[in-house]
């Protein structure tokens, strides 16, 4: 009924919603151009922040690749943990894990092998009070890539083990490139 | 200062709706996020979204990849070829005295050399929880967002709130 549908919208309107000015803001973003890139990073990020997120959508310029690795502050030791559960679209949800690692897998992107042209995968991850120095840090992300046919959905979490307060970012390729077009955004969150 | 993260749009219904569209959504932000929280006014109901540029496709343009719990089991499941997409499944699906709570996020919306990759996150405490990868296959950006029950109607009180996220 269109009168029911009018009284919703202005429900809505009259109730307002007040814009996050502020608390919520853009640092940078990291595109990738012709060429590819192995990796996409955020340099000297501040520590006025309480957590960082970030957002993007990524895809492997060749082959199967279909995982992100973090690494943090440059470190490149052994001093990563990650685990995940996830699906592929039939059966049971499977788990991985891998301790002490120095490739700290953390997210999903599509690929040419398994996903059309134009296919990219998505991911929001989150970087919970990244500059406290009281604590290691931890990293969690939701991500997927669909095919139409084929595609994983993840729940990952990761760790450093570390205390320092995160200042780099890296999100690197497992294998290969990035593919041109792949975006990420790295977002401040006040708190 | 730029606003990054601005609501766009609300609705909190004060009369049961059969389906909920946002329409002439500027494509200025770089993602957008649209917060649900559902009860039904009959029996429990899966959900589909539908997206589209000018007017809601119902083409087979949709699939999803789930991931899925509801307490005892873990499963995985998928949909190609599909008139729509689905944001939650029988594992998290709203009824009429418990709620479903999803966000939904479109990265790069408005992106008009990629495909639409669409991110969920479903649940309903008193049923189980669904995390859902959805593929649009059109690179027209997206205007209008569709949301709908597969049977009966999303009952009063039920809100659906959009946002924009926007990159520097």
């Amino acid at each position: 009924m269109w009168w029911a549908q009018l009284l919703n919208t202005i429900s809505g309107f009259l109730g307002g919603l007040t814009p996050i000015v502020g608390d919520y803001e853009s640092i940078a973003t990291g595109v990738v151009g012709s060429g590819g890139a192995p990796s996409v990073t955020f340099n000297t990020i501040p520590s006025t922040y309480k957590h960082l997120q970030i957002r993007g959508i990524a895809r492997a310029a060749s082959g199967g690749v279909n995982a992100i690795a973090i690494r943090l502050n440059g470190d490149t030791g052994a001093n990563y943990a990650w685990h995940l559960l996830y699906g592929t679209g039939s059966g049971s949800a499977q788990s991985a894990a891998t301790p002490s690692t120095a490739t700290a897998l953390m997210s999903y992107q599509a690929n040419p092998t398994n996903d059309g042209t134009g296919v990219f995968g998505a991911s929001i991850t989150d970087i919970l009070d990244y500059a406290n120095t009281n604590k290691n840090t931890t990293v969690r992300n939701l991500s997927g890539r669909d095919g139409n046919g084929t595609g994983e959905i993840g729940l990952w979490s990761a760790l450093w083990n570390n205390t320092a307060a995160v200042n780099t970012v890296a999100l690197i390729s497992s294998g290969a490139n990035f593919a041109q077009g792949t975006t990420f955004a790295l977002y401040g969150i006040k708190g | 200062m730029t606003v990054t993260y601005e609501a766009i749009e609300s609705k909190t219904l004060v009369s049961t709706a059969t389906d909920i569209t946002f329409t002439n959504i500027f494509g200025t932000y770089t993602d957008l996020v649209l917060i649900s929280d559902i009860l039904m006014s009959g029996a429990q109901a899966n959900c589909f979204v539908q997206v589209g540029n000018g007017t809601i496709d119902t083409g087979s343009n949709y699939s999803y990849t789930i991931l899925s719990g509801n307490g005892s089991t873990a499963s995985s499941d998928r949909g190609s070829n599909d008139t729509r997409g689905i944001f939650f499944t029988n594992n998290s699906y709203p009824q009429t005295t418990t709620r479903n709570l999803t966000i939904m996020s479109f990265q790069n919306y408005s992106n008009t050399t990629t495909n639409k990759t669409i991110l969920f996150r479903s649940n309903n405490a008193a049923l189980g929880t669904d995390a859902i990868v959805g593929l649009w296959r059109s690179t027209s950006a997206i205007n209008r967002i569709k949301v709908y029950p597969t049977n009966n109607s999303f009952a009063i009180g039920s809100t659906f709130s959009l946002y924009g996220i926007k990159a520097e």
